[in-house]
Parts: C-alpha cells; structure tokens; sequence
C-alpha cells in the first residue's frame, strides 16, 4: 500500500476537514438529490462499483446521500478475472469498512470457453466479459435501476446521455429515443422489465473527481500514484508485469520505471503514462496540464471513433 | 444607438454582477442558433481554446474527418460535438448534447441544442437548467425569426441573460457599423420579453477572435470583453431570497429514535428553531436538526441536499413538501401554467396525465387555452397542443398541489407531464398562478391604453411586475403624432 493511501486514511476523520469549494458542492449536492430519487422511486436498485476513482466518489456520495442510514442497495461488481490484483484487495477492505453488500458476478462463459483478451482480442473479450456479464447479473437480480459513474465529459457519446437513462427490457440504449429531461425532475415511470441506468456523476469532470477526492480524503486504489513498478511495452502502452497470467511476446522485456495509471480496468487492456505523481496535489497539477484525455490508456475505446456508442446500443454501461 | 463601440448593453445594470472567481457555482448556459451560423465551430472553438479538448480526442477527430480541416488547419469542431453516430450520418444535430470546459475563474456547463425549428423541446430542454443564453446569428444576415424563436423559448423557460454572438463578423470586414445596427435591433427584442442582461460581441468563432481570445487586433474599434469573460462574470440564479421549501424525497429511518426527512432545498434556507408547515397536511412544527454526514449544521439554503429532523411526530411522507410557515406555496386543485409540448400526440385535452415536480407526483387533467405563435409572438385560441407547441393550460388535480409560481422559485413552479400509457415525459411546464377563470388577451375584461415615450415603456416592460404577465401586454411602437391620433379616436 502506498503512503499517500495510509495518509487519507489517517486524515480521513471528518471532524477538521473545510467547507466544500461551491463548485464542488453545488455538483455533490445533484449527485445525493439523484441517489435519494431514485432510491425513493425504484424497487431494487443497484450500484454499478468497479474500483475505479469515479466508483469511489460515487460510494462516497451515496454513504453521504443516506446518512445516517445504511447505503440502502447492493454494490454490483462485474469482475473479468483480468482485473488488477490490488484492486480486488481495495474493495474487500472497502466492503468490509463500510458495511457494504457486495456481489459480484463473472461471466461463467469466460472459464468455460477460456475467453481472455489475449485470446479473444479486446473487443470480443469486452462484450463477452463485461458487456454481456452485465446484463447477466442485472437479469439475475431483476434490477430496476443501476447507478453508474459514467461521466458526459468521458467521450462523444456520453454528452448527450441522460441522468436517467432508459433501457429496454433487453438492455438496449436507443439514443434516438431518449426521454426529455428538464430541471431536476426525473421521470421513473417504467412498465415491468424495462430499467433506468442513474448517473449521479454526470456533469463532473475528471478534474472534479480528482479535487472532490482531495477534498473529502476519499480511499482510492494506490495505483493511481505513482511508483516504481515493472511493465512492458505492447501496441504503444504500458502493461503493469505483475500477473503471471502475462506471457512475454517475442522482443518484449519488463522494463522497471515511475508510473501509474489515469484509469483502472483490465489490467492487459489498461495502460500506464510515466508520472511522477505520488500525492493528489501531484495527480491534480499533471492533470490540469496534460494534453490527452484518460480514455487514451483504453484500449477499447481505439477499435475505431464511435465504438463507445455502439457498445452503449448492446448495453456496455 | 449612441456611438459607443462598447456594445455591452446592459439596459439595467441594477442586478449586480458577482465578482466571478474560482469559488463559485458552475454557470449553466445554453447555445442557440442554427447550423449555418457555425455554432459548433464556436463550441469547438470554447472547448478548443480553454484546452477542453485534448490530443487523442482531436486525434480521433482528424482520423475520421479525413482531412476535412478548416482553412486554419484546425480539425472539423462540429464531428468533435456530434457524439453520435445516426447524427453524423444524417449530418445534423438531434438532441441536447452537454459540454464541459474551464478558465482559471470558474466551469461552466453547456447545452448544446439544435437549431432547426421541429426541436423547440430541445432547446427547452437545455434552457430549463441554463442561468444564461447565448444567441448566435451570422453578421451577413443579421436577426432572422428564428432568433426571436430561440429568445422567446429562453425567456419562457426563465433566462434572464442574453448574450449575442454576431458570428462571422471576419466575413463582413469587421464591419462596425454592421455590428452596431444587428446589436441595436437585438436590445429592442430583448427589452420586449424584458430581459434586462444583454451583451453583444462581434465574434469569429473560425478564427479566435472574441471568444477566448480578444479580437483587438482585427477589431480595434470594440473595446468590450470576449465571449468567455462575459460568461465569468454572469450570475447564477439562485432560489435563495424567497420562502424556505424541501420537498421530500424520502424518509429516513434507520433505526426507532431517528426520522429524518430527506431533500433538496429548493428555496430560501433554513435553522434549528425555525417553525415550519408540512404540506398539503398543514401540520406545524420546528426544526429541531438539520443533519449531513460531515457535520450537525446550523443552517441550509437553497441547493443543499439535507436530512431534517422536526420536533414532533408528525405525519410527513415523499412528495409532501415541507415550508416556511410564514411564507407559503399556492395549494389549490387547479392552476395555470405554460408547458412545452414534446412528443409526437401533443396534449390531449381532457387526458388524465401524471404530473411530476420535485418528489410529488400526482393525477391531474390539463385544459389548453391558447398557442404561442412564435413568429409573432401573439397566443392564439387553442384547444390541443401539437408537438413543440407552447400553451397556456389550465391544470386541474384530483388532490391538493402545491406551487410557486415559475417567476417566483424556478424549482417548485416546474413540473413535467407524464403520459400514463406510455410512461413518456410529454411536456415541461411552469406555474404561471392559481387558476382564474378571467385575465388572458382574449378575454373580455377592461383594458387600459397608455402611451409612453418607448425608452420608458420598455424599462416598464423589463420590470418584475411585466415578467409574469408580458404575454397580457400588447406593445406597438409608432410616434407621437400618430399616438394622439389614436387616442383621440378612442375618445369618440
């Protein structure tokens, strides 16, 4: 575990901590008014959790939205088996802090037909393992809604998404046919099957994430800052070389270097930038000059332009 | 128009502009204008400059533009905006799309919405969150009627801040004498919906010039700030100054010695001590908490997401809305109100639909009156509303509702219609007053004729009083002469 974790956690008693910036608070204040509607008009929500900062802000936010009461939902993790190892060991703790009811779900077809995104290449392996996963345990529990950390400024396609967004009973998105959404009124009304993808964090950005994360000393997985840690170069990203799942290609060697990642996911999928961005302070200054966006480090989302849209339409979150 | 080439027209300067700085609210604005008056490349241009975009996303661009470049060598801003695939093959914008970007002083949220006449619901969509709107005509054509559109369903939907963006002002030669006249024209309109808060800025949004950054060099003659330190300093509207409203989302009980109530504050603010009123009940009580998870607070104000806690046990449930007990809503079973019609089947008369606001949701018919004809800006008879119409209704309920006026408290003076059978949001509304069965321009009650010179009829109009009731109001400009002709014909 890194020291800047060790530190938030250390601080993270609230008793001293200033006032929210009325940037920051004007957006955590949407973000708890659309956790309690939706708690209030759905029989069985759920929360989407996958880790990542954004699902940590967005824990955070509903523990703040029902307090003093329990989160009243289940967190849903939808694992690929491919994930980091120190993100799985992040959540147990979490769980376990919080009190949290967790699921977690993985696509049994994935042992069963050996998908891996070695394999499989990434597109295949995300509809399988995460796309179709998703729908599986979202069946299984016969949700009704499903928070989500999506964010409008994360790519093209999500900026015209809706705070509620309605699915059919299959899952599917139809951009085209969205409901109009005014003010801070958000219609509910859904026939039996049909579902709601709720996303409290829509009008953040990642600057946001990252200065309401410093702000509030929320835990995050310490690969977010930066270490010395060895990876390999493949397509023009760096791979983390921890998993021993990871076979070396011919020409490629682990190399040693100061990195961390913008986002988690898959671990084979998800690259590293060189950083030296060990605090939040850190992570915010290199953020407030950098010159790419965080989705560059996906690999799914480079198959071509428009490929988030057409997994959104088969029901990716 | 005086000589000034400051073209900052702020008729009224008497809502003061806050110092804008970093530690301010997010201002929500939205874009109106159509494809031709290159609104995405003023968008692109905003994300572009504030460093909004970044390398892999203009990447991305360049990749599926093809080389389709503007002649700066930048990549083709309006792929950059139109997210969606079945948009980009039609080559139109089709819905309300949300952008983020930032200066040094403060964030702001976009609404993208299209232009094209058939999606007045998007632009009504966008504009019921906006404080401010920018409107943008092209300097070669100047103020078309779909301007005036755009301004009337701004207004409507409660804007008070207009900005105008006389684009392709490079095309005209920098024309000064061209801004000056598209400018003066565009105060009047203003002035008529009473929208005090009005700048106008000569832009190129193709080449940088007055957006973010300034124009001086082609432009030595405007002396005004650029698009993006108009937005710094605007205001953003807040519920605050009126009576103290939460509607409850939800009861909080996690165990038998705490029942919390929790919600938005949706106007003015609140402390322990405070008496309040439960409604539609009616039953009074005080403050006795007011709880979040960081702290035990010793006030909220409008925006703040609360848990409550009264001093008695009181019967209080989700969609009931807790007040002030010296400053109440309107409760009633049937108001007036004008709403956005959005789907495809309009606004049946007589249908029994469900109307939401804040957490109340609740049965209620809707009788339409009359049609706001855009091009003229007259409400004409109506008994149906088609789609992307905007009426004037009378709602009635089954229950007791409970309303703010829209003018009043932006949050419980809004609703949307909900179609029971198809589970659709059909319309946007705002509670214009309890219902009377009198009033209205078509109606027969005792009028008065005044004539005034026009600057002063037009702060008149500007004033709060007109802001409920400018549609009651009938303007004609003509000279004095011709004044006192017309009166002196009503004296015979």
């Amino acid at each position: 575990m890194s020291d800047n974790r060790n530190e938030a956690e250390a601080r993270s008693t609230a008793a001293s901590k200033p006032p929210l910036d009325p940037h920051l608070k004007a957006l955590e204040n949407e973000a708890i008014h659309i956790f309690r509607e939706v708690a209030a008009e759905f029989e069985r929500p759920v929360m989407l959790y996958s880790i990542g900062k954004d699902s940590s802000v967005l824990l955070h936010l509903a523990r703040k939205a029902f307090h003093p009461g329990r989160v009243p939902f289940p967190l849903l993790h939808v694992n690929t088996g491919w994930k980091f190892a120190e993100m799985i060991a992040f959540r147990d703790e979490i769980v376990k802090r919080y009190d949290l009811d967790l699921i977690e779900h993985v696509n049994p077809r994935g042992a069963a037909e050996n998908v891996t995104p070695f394999t499989h290449g990434s597109a295949r392996y995300t509809d399988i393992m995460k796309t179709e996963a998703l729908r599986q345990a979202l069946d299984a529990g016969k949700y009704d809604a499903a928070f989500g950390g999506a964010r409008r400024d994360e790519e093209a396609s999500r900026a015209k998404e809706r705070i509620y967004s309605f699915r059919t009973p299959d899952h599917r998105w139809d951009p085209r046919n969205q409901r109009p959404e005014l003010w801070n009124i958000y219609n509910g009304m859904i026939n039996r099957g049909e579902s709601v993808r709720a996303f409290p964090l829509s009008n953040w950005t990642e600057v946001d994430i990252w200065r309401y994360i410093q702000a509030e000393n929320i835990p995050i997985v310490p690969l977010y800052f930066a270490e010395k840690r060895p990876y390999i170069e493949r397509d023009g990203m760096m791979i983390l070389a921890e998993d021993p799942r990871l076979e070396l290609l011919p020409g490629e060697t682990k190399q040693e270097g100061l990195i961390r990642f913008r986002t988690l996911g898959c671990f084979p999928l998800t690259g590293a930038i060189r950083s030296t961005a060990t605090t939040l302070d850190d992570i915010i200054s290199e953020l407030e000059t950098a010159t790419v966006s965080e989705r560059q480090g996906r690999a799914i989302d480079r198959d071509q332009s428009g490929s988030m849209e057409k997994k959104k339409r088969e029901g990716y979150f | 128009m005086t000589a000034s080439a400051t073209a900052t027209v702020a008729a009224f300067p008497a809502v003061e502009t806050e110092r804008a700085s970093r530690d301010s609210r997010p201002l929500r604005l939205i874009t109106c204008g159509s494809v031709d008056d290159g609104k995405s490349t003023l968008i692109g241009r905003l994300l572009w400059d504030t460093k909004a975009v970044k390398e892999d996303q203009a990447a991305t661009l360049q990749r599926d533009s093809s080389g389709k470049q503007n002649d700066l060598g930048l990549p083709d801003f309006a792929l950059l905006l139109d997210g969606l695939q079945a948009e980009r093959e039609q080559g139109i914008t089709i819905d309300v799309a949300y952008r983020y970007f930032s200066t040094d002083r403060r964030s702001f949220i976009v609404a993208d919405t299209p232009g094209h006449e058939q999606y007045t619901r998007n632009m009504a969509t966008g504009a019921s969150t906006a404080d401010l709107a920018v409107l943008l005509v092209d300097a070669r054509t100047g103020i078309l009627e779909q301007t005036r559109r755009h301004a009337t369903i701004a207004t409507l939907m409660g804007i008070r801040q207009f900005v105008l963006a006389v684009n392709k002002i490079d095309l005209t030669g920098y024309d000064r004498a061209r801004f000056e006249e598209i400018s003066h024209e565009f105060k009047e309109l203003a002035l008529s919906l009473g929208v005090k808060q009005i700048t106008a800025i000569p832009v190129s949004a193709l080449k940088g010039e007055n957006v973010v950054y300034d124009g001086r060099a082609s432009m030595p003659w405007y002396e005004g700030p650029t698009l993006v330190e108009t937005l710094e300093k605007a205001t953003v509207r807040s519920n605050q100054t009126v009576g103290f409203r939460l509607p409850v989302q939800r009861v909080s009980r996690p165990g038998e010695s705490f029942r919390g109530y929790q919600g938005t504050v949706a106007g003015g603010a609140v402390k322990p001590g405070d008496s309040v009123v439960v409604l539609p009940s009616g039953m009074v009580a005080n403050v006795k908490q007011i709880v979040t998870f960081d702290l035990v607070r010793n006030a909220a104000v409008a925006g703040d997401a609360i848990t409550l806690v009264l001093d008695r046990q009181v019967d209080v449930s989700r969609g009931d809305m807790i007040v002030s007990i010296d400053s109440q809503p309107m409760t009633g079973r049937k108001f007036d109100a004008q709403i956005v019609a959005m789907q495809p089947e309009g606004i049946e008369p007589g249908k029994r639909y469900w109307l939401k606001s804040g957490s109340r949701r609740q049965r209620v018919t809707v009788a339409p009156a009359s049609q706001l004809d855009l091009k003229s800006g007259k409400w004409n008879a109506a008994e149906a509303l088609p789609m992307n119409a905007i009426g004037k209704v009378a709602l009635t309920f089954d229950e007791q509702a409970i309303f703010d006026t829209y003018e009043q408290n932006r949050t419980t003076g809004a609703f949307i219609l909900i179609d029971p059978d198809t589970h659709n949001t059909i319309a946007g509304g705002m509670i214009t007053g309890r219902h009377s069965e009198l009033g209205g321009i078509h109606k027969g009650d005792e009028r008065v004729i005044l004539s005034l010179p026009a600057d002063l009829a037009d702060k008149l109009m500007a004033t709060e009083i007109f802001a409920s009731r400018r549609h009651d109001a009938e303007v004609r400009h003509t000279n004095a002469g011709r004044a006192a002709e017309l009166l002196a014909d009503l004296d015979e």
